[in-house]
């Protein structure tokens, strides 16, 4: 006994063999189970964005209009998606032009514009649409899920994909002209 | 005659019990209508009090009645315009988790895959109550053991060795 006091190690020895075995497995068990949802979780949180030449997974949206919009209903058409919110000072910057640009190409019935109000107030939302005079399908993104799946790191960012779906090009921040968003769209429209 | 006089009477007193009636129910309902339509606008301390359990995904980890980005105050507006329909911050809390996602609520809500989380937290809790327990156990019963281990009496006129140093002591006291 009087080795046990002056020999710790000798102790937790005694300790651990004085503990049950379906105690210490248990907890092996559950500290399993808990890495491996650490594991999970890390693994999606690093999963990277849709990259380009990626097909966009499906998503739908209902306008603040309630009109429900799929990703599928644009099939052949190619497909502005533009997450902007009322609080983005950018946003505002680029706003004229994308809806200048939806009314250049909305004759054509080749290309969609779509918005996606990201961590937004509906009743600011609609101040600012009203403000800009936008006219494309805006819808809110409820639970976050459009963005999510986009992986965006801020607002705005527009997502632009073409007729076969797959994502073709990212613009992370404003469009700073027409031109610019023309020089885009009209390469895929050859 | 006198008898038609009474029942005359009497009727009138029903009309008037009646009228007085009618216009207590329309004075109530009319204050109740004042009263639904004109509310104490809901104080800052009401609409922190739901915006620190939320969060804004926009700034993580800062709790929503702090935070300074005009989106959290857009939020906080937000909350003000649900209190001051009447809305619960239940109700409101589960209307911005609809909107935003489960993420914004500072704890997350019992459903789902977030079982997983409560119950390791539980079960973890008890393991570590069973350790502690079995460890705290183990070491009162060594410190008792160690207690009871008596070291034996020594009478020094049984002792050899302190017979001689004895011995030993008076011949040089004697010497000296």
């Amino acid at each position: 006994m009087e080795l046990d006091i002056e020999n710790p190690q000798e102790e937790q020895t005694s300790i651990r063999r004085s503990l049950p075995r379906w105690v210490i497995i248990l907890a092996f068990v559950f500290l399993l189970a808990f890495l491996a949802l650490i594991g999970i979780g890390l693994r999606r949180v690093q999963a990277g964005p849709i990259v380009i030449g990626q097909k966009v997974p499906e998503f739908s949206m209902v306008t603040f209009e309630g009109q429900p919009k799929n990703l599928s209903d644009f099939k052949g058409k190619v497909v502005v998606l533009n997450f902007w919110a009322s609080w983005c000072a950018p946003c505002s910057q680029e706003a004229a032009e994308l809806e200048q640009a939806w009314r250049y190409y909305q004759p054509g019935d080749q290309v969609v514009f779509l918005g996606v109000d990201y961590t937004d107030t509906e009743p600011e939302a609609l101040t600012y649409l009203a403000k800009y005079d936008i006219t494309y399908p805006n819808a809110p993104d409820l639970r976050t899920r459009i963005s999510q799946m986009f992986r965006i790191t801020g607002v705005p960012e527009t997502y632009v994909i073409d007729q076969e779906g797959k994502l073709t090009y990212v613009k992370k921040g404003p469009f700073t002209s027409l031109g610019e968003i023309q020089a885009v769209l009209d390469n895929l429209l050859k | 005659m006198l008898l038609k006089a009474e029942v005359f009477r009497s009727r009138n007193v029903k009309i008037l019990l009646l009228a007085g009636l009618l216009a207590l129910t329309f004075v109530l309902f009319s204050a109740g209508r004042v009263l639904a339509q004109d509310p104490q606008p809901p104080t800052d301390d009401q609409v922190n009090a739901v915006a620190k359990e939320l969060y804004c995904p926009v700034c993580e980890n800062i709790p929503l009645d702090v935070c300074p980005t005009q989106a959290c105050a857009q939020w906080r507006e937000l909350i003000r315009l649900k209190l001051s329909q009447g809305w619960s911050a239940d109700e409101i809390r589960t209307y911005f988790a609809q909107q935003y996602g489960d993420r914004v609520l500072a704890m997350p809500p019992l459903q789902g895959f977030n079982w997983v989380f409560y119950a390791l937290l539980g079960v973890f809790l008890v393991l570590a109550v069973v350790v502690y327990l079995r460890v705290v156990r183990t070491l009162r019963h060594k410190t008792a053991s160690t207690q009871n281990v008596t070291t034996p009496a020594i009478d020094p006129a049984k002792d050899e060795y302190l017979k001689r140093v004895e011995e030993e002591l008076q011949r040089r006291e004697k010497g000296s």
